[in-house]
This record gives C-alpha cells, structure tokens and sequence, in this order.
C-alpha cells in the first residue's frame, strides 16, 4: 500500500480576524497549521499503513516555510515528504493547484505505484473543498469525497471501502484503486507523536520539487492558470438562535403535536 | 535506542544558549520543551541584554525578532499621588552594539530554538520531561511522557526555570519547597498602544525605547518592584513581590497590578491602549544563598534553575545565557576527555565563580532576605523622597533655610536620625 497525503499549511483561523474594510483576513501574527482535515486523512492513511504496511507519502504546495508541515507530517509517521515550491506555483487557485498537485503525484507514482490519495475535505481558509475532486478529474481515478473512514482495504484485489458521509446519514461505497479521498474531520483521533518519530521529523529534511523537476506547462500555473476571480467577500450574518417552543406542562400533547407537525415537513423525521 | 552528547530540558534563554552552543562545537545535542514552541510560555518583562545575547549570538540584533532598543532607563519611587525619578538617556545606548532591548519572549526564543536548528541541534516540543534516568549514581538519560520516550545521553543539561521540579525531585541537587521569601510572583500585561501615542509620551525618536523600574507605590510596601517597558506597538507593564509578603498581607498579584496601572502617575501613560495578554510566572529571588548543587554526575543546572537571577538589577536572561554557555563549554572539554563524572564537570563551578554570575549573586546574598525584614525601601523611602522634593519645588513664601528645616524636621518625625544612619549602612552593606 502506497498512500500520497496532500496537506496544506494554513493560518490558524480560530486566531485570524477580519478586517472590517477590506473584508480580507488578517494574516499578520497569526500562527500556521496544518489544515486540521488533512491531518484526519493522514492519520487515516498511516493506520492503513499500520494494518497492510507499505508508505506513506505526504505532499504540499507552498512556499519554502511551507517544510515545516511536512516535518510534522513525518513526525506522525509518515515515510517521505515533498515540498513543491516555485515561484511559478504563487498565487494558485484551486485549478491551478491540483494540476501542481496531480502531477507530483503522477511522477511519484512512477517511481513506486501510488494506490490512494488522501486530501482533506476541504481547507479552513478557503473552504472551497475543489483540490480532492480537482485532482481525481485529472488523473482519471474514481473520488470519494466526505468519508467518515476507511472500512475495509483490500490491496490484492485493489479494493477498497469507505463510509461516506451524505445528506440524510452515511453510505458505503467500495471503488478500486487507485482511489483519491477526502476526509471529514474528526473522524479519528490524530496520534500522540512517538519519540523516535518526532527526533526523525527533526533531522528530516523533504525533498523540494519545483517546476524543473515537474516540468509543467506554464500557461496552467500560478496566477495565470488560475481563472478564479473573487467578486466580492463578505462576512456573512450572524446566524439568529432557532424558533422557541413553548412547552405547556398542562398539556403536554399541544407541545408534542406542535414539534411534530414541525418536523414532519422537514427531512430530519420522514412521513 | 538513540543516544546523543548531551540533553537539554527546558528551551529558555539557558536551555537554548547551552544548545547552540553545543550544537555550534559540533556535539549531537537534543532540547525537550514542553511548549508548543520556544517562548510558547515563557514570562519576562523583558529586557534583553545586548553583550551577553552577543557572546552566544553575534551581531543578533541583525535579525533577531527585538522590539526596540532602550536609549533610556528611569527609576521611579512612586506614592500614591507623586513620583520622585531618576533616569539616563544617553546616545550611545543607540547605536550598535547597543546595550538593551525590549523583546517578546516567544518571538525571541523562538529565534533561538531555529539558530540551534541551523547549527544542527533538535529541539523537540510539546513533550515533557517526568523524570531524570538515572544508573550506578550517574545521570544518563530522561524520560518524556511519549511512547518509547527515554532518551540517553553523556550530559543532561537542566534548564526547566524557576519551577525546578527536576532539580529538587528527581536529581535531589535543590531543596524541596523553596521558601516562600525566596520566591517572587509577577504578572505583566501587553497593553497595545499605537507607534506614535509610544513614541510621543515617551518622549522617543522612532523605533527607540525607554524603561521605568519603580519601587514604593507599585507594590504596596512589599519588596518589590513594577516595570513600564516599551515595545514596538505596546507597552509591557507588570508588578512582581516576594511571595511571603503576598500571603502576608493578603493582596493578590493582580490586584496589585490593577492599583499600580490606575495609579495617577501611570495612567497616562497607557491610557487607551488594549490589552491583549496577561501572563504571571515566579521569579527566583534566593540568590546566592539559595543555589543548588550546581553540577553532579552527568548532569549541570543553569539559569533560573540554578537560582541565577539578579533582582535588584532586572537581570536573569542574561545570567541564564551565560550559565547556559559555561555549561555547554564545560561538556565540549569534557567530550575531549571522555569524562562526564561529577569530577569531569567540575569546571563548571569554577567557570562561573570566575564570571559575573557568582561574583553578583554573592554580592546580593543577603539583600532579599534583609529588605523582607526591613521594608522600609519600598514604603517609607518613597514618601520620604516625594516630601523632600515637594517642599523643594514647593514656592510659598517660605525662607529656604526655614524650607530646609522644615523638610529635615518631617523627614526625622518619619524616621530617627539613628534609624536613618542604620539605614544607608544597611542599604549600603547588602547591595553596594
Ligand atoms: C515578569 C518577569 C519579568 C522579568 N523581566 C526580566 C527582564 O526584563 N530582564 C531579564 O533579564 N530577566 C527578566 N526576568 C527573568 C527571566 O525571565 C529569567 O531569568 C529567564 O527566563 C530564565 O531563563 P531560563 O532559561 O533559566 O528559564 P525559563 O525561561 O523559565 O525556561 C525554562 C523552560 O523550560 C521548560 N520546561 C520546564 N520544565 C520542563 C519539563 N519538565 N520538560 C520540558 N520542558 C520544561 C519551560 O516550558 C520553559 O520553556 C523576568 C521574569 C519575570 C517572571
């Protein structure tokens, strides 16, 4: 089993501010993370690993700074980590980015068979969740997008299957490999760092891939392969609390009859 | 199982100082911190000293993450309605090398932990040190509260600060329960002010910064002092006192900096500004008197650890630098011999006997403990000044010899003359 992890290094948006004129986010001072879904996907991968052995891979388009993660990445347990930093890559949309990403992992692939690509589901600056899908589209491999985990693996027969989270509960849904996922958050608990881990994580030092080693066509990176346009930011209302409901201790069943006509009509309790 | 040179734990200013400087000799070195980085934690008010930072870190403040450097110090003693000062600002204090800086603990250190990075060394966070693993009466390694967490080396160097819970517990070279006069509580709060409001009610040029020790007011009688420092965007203000007269008196550390900060003589200086953190932290105020063991069998104690902390001068990073640099020389010469018995590590005492640090220590030892018997430096002093200067200034008519009189004539209702001559001795014997 081969997983490729794509992370990403993000401002701690729990600690971000918005500035009221320009409606953008503060960076300044604002310490980075590693985008919280992505490392739910990466534990995922690493206990896939644990069960059926094999490596795990993780990789990260940013700027130089952008390593850090991937040290972090290691101390987990993950096996190798790439750094895919040019110039050339600045500016990204989520376009632009998968392409960067698809074929990293294509040109990994190469050197030693990639069965599964996590990503998180989506990442909490942008929260576009397009990266995942972005890059299953361009390599040609089936997408499961939301999963809640991996249920069963099969890496003879190259099968795998998932719980997927969906609008009114979950399903299960089994595809082949080679497969790209993204994952919920939460949807495990993310490892407490061993030692031996950790003082590999501090001596590691990741490989960097730019455009020379990618060899990708110009046109498609970056700020010119990027046709995102942002038309307007706002920060969007506060939410109001819900409808209260009286509740009459004479009568109970006028309380009972009133929550349930309400919920019959919506989709929480089917008719 | 992974054995290094030598183990640091704690990535202070003595942790990291002791780091580089091992890392820089070229020695297999790891520091355990239990923050989520350097700094994450860690309190100082803080001025930061530019000779000693650049014995470890040349020409530092090139690139270090400072605030501003500090063209004028003032000392303030402080009554609930007047404040008598005095102060230098001197031009040289502005110019490279410079002689101080204001700093934030976490970018500073943080600095330091990636300056050990670069020469090589690990720095390992969020991971605690419980335990010191120990064999045949030697010191060889510690334990962290992760899995497969011992880790071995020739050396532990011990930096964990003023709690030194490894140096009293596991390596038995510190009392248990340090006094209660051998402690100080402080707290200190980043207000934010802009560049500007800083710059004009300090009276600076751009970028320069002042600082403000004040003793009398600030600590309501107690030893102890207050500081005002200036920053880039903020000011750090903060109030600490031994921890005896606290529980004696009964007043709380916040409390205390409430009543300093609506204190008339300050209020203006922060007024407007918002604050944004607030941290307490002890400050080891035992000295001399109170200094551990401070070498044994594979292992050395450094910096707040170890006791190192000049009080009367605001001075611990820079003793726990230097220590922290004597210690990680002590463990190159002692590599070259292939000795790290308590005998082979000797050199470190002498070191520091040599140095500033014991030299200072010893010429304070016994000044805590004498002011926390005898207060009146930091009650009746301050009154006794505001009085003298306010019928200095005071313009009423009065003949001055008759002022001159009258100034001595309340000055001595306050205290004897015999008092007053004890008093200089005194003050004379335990801190010049
Ligand atoms: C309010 C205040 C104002 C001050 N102002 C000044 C000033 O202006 N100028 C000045 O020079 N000094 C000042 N000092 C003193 C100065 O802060 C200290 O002397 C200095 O920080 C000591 O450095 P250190 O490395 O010995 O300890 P610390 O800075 O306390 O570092 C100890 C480190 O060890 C870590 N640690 C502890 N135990 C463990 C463990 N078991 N496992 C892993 N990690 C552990 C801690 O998290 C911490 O990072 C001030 C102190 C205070 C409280």
């Amino acid at each position: 089993m081969h997983s490729v992890v794509c992370i990403k290094q993000v401002p701690d948006v729990t600690e971000v501010k918005i500035d009221p004129e320009t409606n953008t986010l503060v960076r300044v001072g604002v310490p980075s993370i590693v985008n919280p879904y992505d490392m739910n996907a990466l534990e995922e991968a690493l206990r896939l690993k644990d069960q059926y052995g094999g490596k795990v891979t993780v990789i990260t388009m940013g700027p130089p700074m952008a390593e850090e993660i991937l040290n972090k990445a290691v101390g987990h347990g993950a096996d190798e980590g790439i750094l895919l930093s040019d110039r050339a890559f600045a500016g990204a949309d989520t376009l632009a980015t998968s392409y960067v990403l698809s074929t990293a992992v294509a040109k990994i692939s190469e050197e030693e068979k990639v069965d599964l690509i996590f990503c998180g589901k989506q990442a909490i600056d942008g929260d576009t969740a397009q990266v995942g899908p972005g890059i299953a589209a361009r390599l040609k491999m089936p997408l499961l997008t939301y999963i809640n985990g991996v249920q069963e693996c099969d890496p003879e027969q190259n099968k795998i299957v998932v719980k997927r989270k969906v609008k009114s509960g979950y399903e299960i849904t089994q595809t082949q490999m080679p497969a790209v996922i993204t994952s919920n958050r939460d949807i495990n608990d993310v490892r407490y760092e061993t030692m031996p881990d950790l003082i590999k994580a501090a001596r590691f030092k990741a490989k960097v891939w730019g455009n020379k080693e990618l060899q990708l066509d110009q046109k498609q990176l970056g700020l010119n392969g990027s046709p995102t346009m942002v038309r307007d930011i706002f920060a969007p209302e506060e939410k109001q609390g819900g409808e209260k409901i009286h509740f009459n201790p004479d009568k109970p069943e006028e309380t009972v009859d009133m929550i349930v006509n309400k919920l019959v009509p919506s989709v929480v309790v089917p008719n | 199982m992974e054995k290094f040179d030598a183990i640091v734990v704690g990535a202070g200013p003595a942790g990291l100082s002791a780091a580089y400087t091992l890392a820089d000799n070229g020695l297999d070195v790891i520091v355990i911190e239990r923050g989520d980085y350097p700094g994450a934690k860690n309190v100082m008010g803080g001025i930061l000293y530019s000779e000693p930072t650049s014995q470890i870190f040349p020409d530092f403040w090139k690139e270090a993450p400072l605030e501003r450097p500090i063209i004028e110090e003032n000392y303030w003693l402080l009554t609930e309605g007047s404040v008598t000062k005095v102060g230098h600002r001197n031009e040289k204090f502005g110019e490279a090398p410079y002689n101080a800086f204001s700093v934030f603990r976490a970018h500073f250190d943080k600095w330091m932990g990636e300056e050990v990075k670069k020469k090589g060394g690990l720095v390992i966070c969020e991971t605690v040190v419980e335990d010191i693993i120990q064999k045949d009466g030697k010191v060889i390694g510690v334990s962290t509260g992760r899995t497969e967490g011992d880790i071995y080396a020739n050396v532990v160097i011990v930096a964990e600060g003023v709690n030194s819970m490894l140096t009293q517990k596991a390596l038995k070279m510190q009392k248990m329960n340090m006094k209660e006069d051998q402690l100080a509580v402080a707290v200190k709060e980043v207000i934010y002010l802009n560049e500007e409001k800083i710059e004009d009610r300090f009276a600076l040029e751009k970028g320069f910064g002042a600082t403000i020790e004040v003793i009398g007011d600030a600590t309501k009688g107690m030893v102890g002092t207050a500081f005002i420092y200036t920053n880039k965007e903020s000011i750090s203000i903060g109030t600490g006192a031994l921890m005896s007269q606290m529980i004696e008196k009964k007043i709380s550390p916040n409390d205390l900096l409430e009543a300093f900060k609506s204190n008339p003589m300050v209020r203006p200086l922060i007024q407007g500004g918002e604050t944004k953190e607030y941290a307490g932290h002890m400050i080891p105020e035992g000295g001399y008197n109170a200094m551990p063991k401070l070498y044994g069998n594979g292992v050395l104690v450094v910096g707040d650890s170890a006791q190192m902390v000049n009080g009367f001068h605001r001075e611990g990073s820079n003793m726990a630098m230097i220590s922290g640099k004597l210690a990680a020389e002590t463990i190159v010469e002692a590599s070259g011999k292939g000795d790290f018995s308590e005998k082979g590590l000797a050199s470190y005492q002498s070191k520091l006997e040599e140095s500033f640090i014991i030299k200072d220590l010893k010429k304070y030892k016994n000044a805590s403990e004498y002011f926390d018997h005898n207060t009146e430096l930091f009650s009746l002093y301050p009154e006794l000044a505001s009085d003298a200067m306010y019928n200095f200034f005071k313009v009423d008519g009065t003949p001055k010899k008759e002022m001159q009189k009258k100034m001595m004539r309340e000055i001595f209702a306050k205290r004897s003359k015999t008092s007053l001559a004890k008093d200089m001795y005194n003050f004379w014997r335990v801190l010049v």
